[in-house]
């Protein structure tokens, strides 16, 4: 009895020294590349501005609407780092409530995306060489077949324009590319020996497609993932610069950019604030990306 | 009888043509049998053994035929009457140990499923200490030492005997009844392959398991089976008792077969057989290994040989014997 304790005892700790170790492991590949760790800094940065935004923007006030044309067109200065809008407001100050709209945005549309496309995804590489697998690809095709960023704005012109609208938009063109990726790593993993070592011991049909295909392609998904989170970005400020997605006064980066382009060139720092912003977030997501790719990518 | 196969047919469609792979296989055992089958590389030995399993791949046909397991019609049976056969009844052993472990999860994972799939299919709903002392015990069953270290490796962190055994305790989980075996010793050195054999040999006794083993090797049928049967070209060509099999061959393929293995005791290598496995595609209408057959009869082009019993326990499809 006490050697089985003991043995019991003993194998625990292996189990959690293992895991330790594994996550060690993720830890060492990913800081190989300093840049992905400058990434990583940056989105943390990043997240930090969405959470505290109140307490960190110097005047949390001028995010939404407030007008103050004494402090109106003021370059940048100590006192506002990156100047002031045509009513007064503090760039700045709204750049960081901007990034609370973009990070909502990729939230939403992540979550809306990848779950249908991978799922999607898996049971047309399940199916391979079925009707289902032709209904659901060709459906893709169809979306992908539009270029996207004229598909997003079609969907959005036909909505009426808002920020949840814009989300919808661009999830609506976004899902395919999950279901092309799943598909094809799917049907490629679908005859090993393995898949078919689970079939022959019973294992269902939903226990093959979430714990045997989707973990061995977690990687890849991931990676797009948060390649895509700045891509996300991109599309829903392309749709807010053309009027159809959020609307002023809403600190949202891409309309923002819509709004001071008007001001251009006499007032550049009123665009150039929100456009940084959108080149933050893209670059720190890819660059995050990168180093997701690295841990990854094995041997 | 534990398992009788009749008149299989199972074809496999590709983009242009369907190429016939089983061409009417019978077989037939009694609980506690060891059963081997013999064939060349590409005659349907793994095709035969999936059927039985029914995990054939998506492209697979099959027009015709009846296995049937104790009672169980397996190819008109139901999902969950099939997954029963799958869980406790029927085990399989891999031909590439590399390749059937899932390679992002750590061995405990897939035992620890293995074995729930199997209590489940009781009606047992286990904890998680019964599927540790469960996996536990599968894994001293194979011989596997440092059972821990074990448990918490991926399958790449595994030497590819370790790897084979691990395998082997996965389908002595689930093989209540019966044990297929493809090839479980194909890709592994010749040290370890007697290691394993040894193992299954001894495995298979002591729990009463029936088996069914698949291979090109000759010395490992004779060995380690009590009948076996000679499959050519999705075409059973002889089934018998293994040593009258080696010792009085009927058919002629089975002798070219044997003659053709390389002995140690003479220098010579076997002449082998001329030409190669017919095109699935177009197979031969009659007999077919008719083409490649230095006796073959007009008829043998034309007319598909029937089973013929020559003997007690041996049975030739040829028509040198009708």
């Amino acid at each position: 009895m006490s050697r089985t304790l003991d043995a019991q005892r003993r194998y625990l700790g292996l189990e959690r020294r293992v895991k330790r170790e594994n996550l060690k492991r993720v830890w060492y590949r990913f800081k190989r590349s300093r840049l992905s760790l400058i990434g990583l800094s940056l989105i943390c940065l990043l997240i930090l501005f969405v959470g505290l935004a109140e307490f960190i923007a110097p005047y949390p006030e001028h995010a939404g609407l407030y007008i103050n044309f004494k402090d109106a067109y003021k370059p940048p200065s100590l006192e506002h780092l990156l100047g002031t809008d045509m009513y007064g407001r503090d760039v700045l100050s709204r750049v960081i409530f901007g990034f609370r709209y973009a990070f909502l945005l990729i939230g939403i549309v992540l979550s809306l995306v990848v779950p249908t496309g991978v799922v999607l995804g898996l049971i047309a590489g399940y199916y391979r060489g079925t009707i289902i697998e032709t209904i659901i690809i060709r459906l893709s095709d169809i979306f992908i077949s539009i270029p996207y960023l004229v598909l997003a704005l079609a969907i959005a012109s036909i909505l009426e324009p808002n920020i949840y609208n814009a989300m919808l938009a661009v999830s609506l063109m976004w899902w395919p590319w999950y279901v092309k990726l799943t598909h094809s790593v799917t049907a490629s993993l679908r005859n090993e020996p393995f898949i078919l070592a689970a079939e022959a011991q019973g294992a269902s049909t939903v226990h093959i497609l979430f714990r045997e295909l989707l973990p061995n392609q977690l990687g890849i998904i991931l990676t797009k993932v948060t390649l895509d989170a700045g891509w996300v970005v991109l599309i829903g400020a392309a749709i807010s610069f053309v009027g159809l997605g959020a609307q002023p006064p809403t600190p949202d980066l891409g309309t923002m950019v819509s709004e001071y382009s008007k001001y251009l060139p006499s007032y550049w720092w009123m665009s150039m604030g929100p456009a940084l912003g959108i080149v933050l977030i893209i670059l720190s997501f890819n660059l995050l990306g990168d180093g997701i790719r690295d841990v990854f990518a094995g041997d | 009888m534990l398992l009788n196969i009749q008149d299989l047919y199972v074809h496999y469609k590709s983009y242009w043509y369907i190429n016939k792979v089983l061409n009417g296989v019978w077989l037939r055992m009694v609980e506690g049998e060891r059963v081997g089958i013999i064939g060349e590389t590409g005659s349907g030995k793994t095709t035969l053994l999936k059927s039985i399993l029914r995990i054939l791949p998506q492209n697979a046909l099959i027009p015709s035929g009846v296995i049937k397991f104790k009672d169980i019609d397996i190819l008109r049976s139901g999902e969950a009457e099939l997954s029963t056969v799958r869980r406790r009844e029927i085990g399989m052993i891999f031909q590439d140990p590399m390749a059937a472990l899932n390679p992002v999860f750590k061995i405990k994972d897939q035992l620890y499923d293995v074995v729930k799939y199997k209590l489940l299919a009781e009606g047992h709903n286990p904890t998680k200490e019964e599927l540790h002392d469960h996996a536990v015990r599968v894994l001293n069953d194979v011989k596997l030492p440092d059972y821990e270290r074990v448990l918490e490796s991926f399958p790449f962190q595994l030497s590819g005997g370790m790897r084979q055994r691990v395998m082997i305790a996965m389908a002595l989980i689930s093989a209540g009844k019966l044990l297929l075996a493809d090839e479980p010793t194909t890709n592994i050195d010749v040290t370890i392959q007697d290691q394993i054999l040894k193992l299954i040999d001894r495995l298979v006794k002591q729990r009463g398991l029936s088996t069914i083993l698949v291979s090109h090797a000759l010395g490992m049928v004779r060995q380690m089976t009590d009948r076996a049967y000679v499959l050519y070209a999705g075409d059973i060509m002889e089934e018998a008792r293994t040593s009258e099999l080696f010792d009085h061959p009927a058919h002629p393929y089975t002798s070219l077969l044997i003659s053709s293995a390389p002995k140690i005791s003479t220098r010579e290598i076997g002449e082998g057989i001329r030409g190669k496995l017919p095109d699935y595609r177009f197979p031969p209408i009659g007999c077919r290994f008719a083409p490649r057959c230095p006796y073959a009869l007009d008829k043998c082009h034309t007319v598909k040989p029937k089973r013929t019993i020559i003997n007690t326990d041996h049975a030739v499809a040829c028509h040198l014997y009708e």
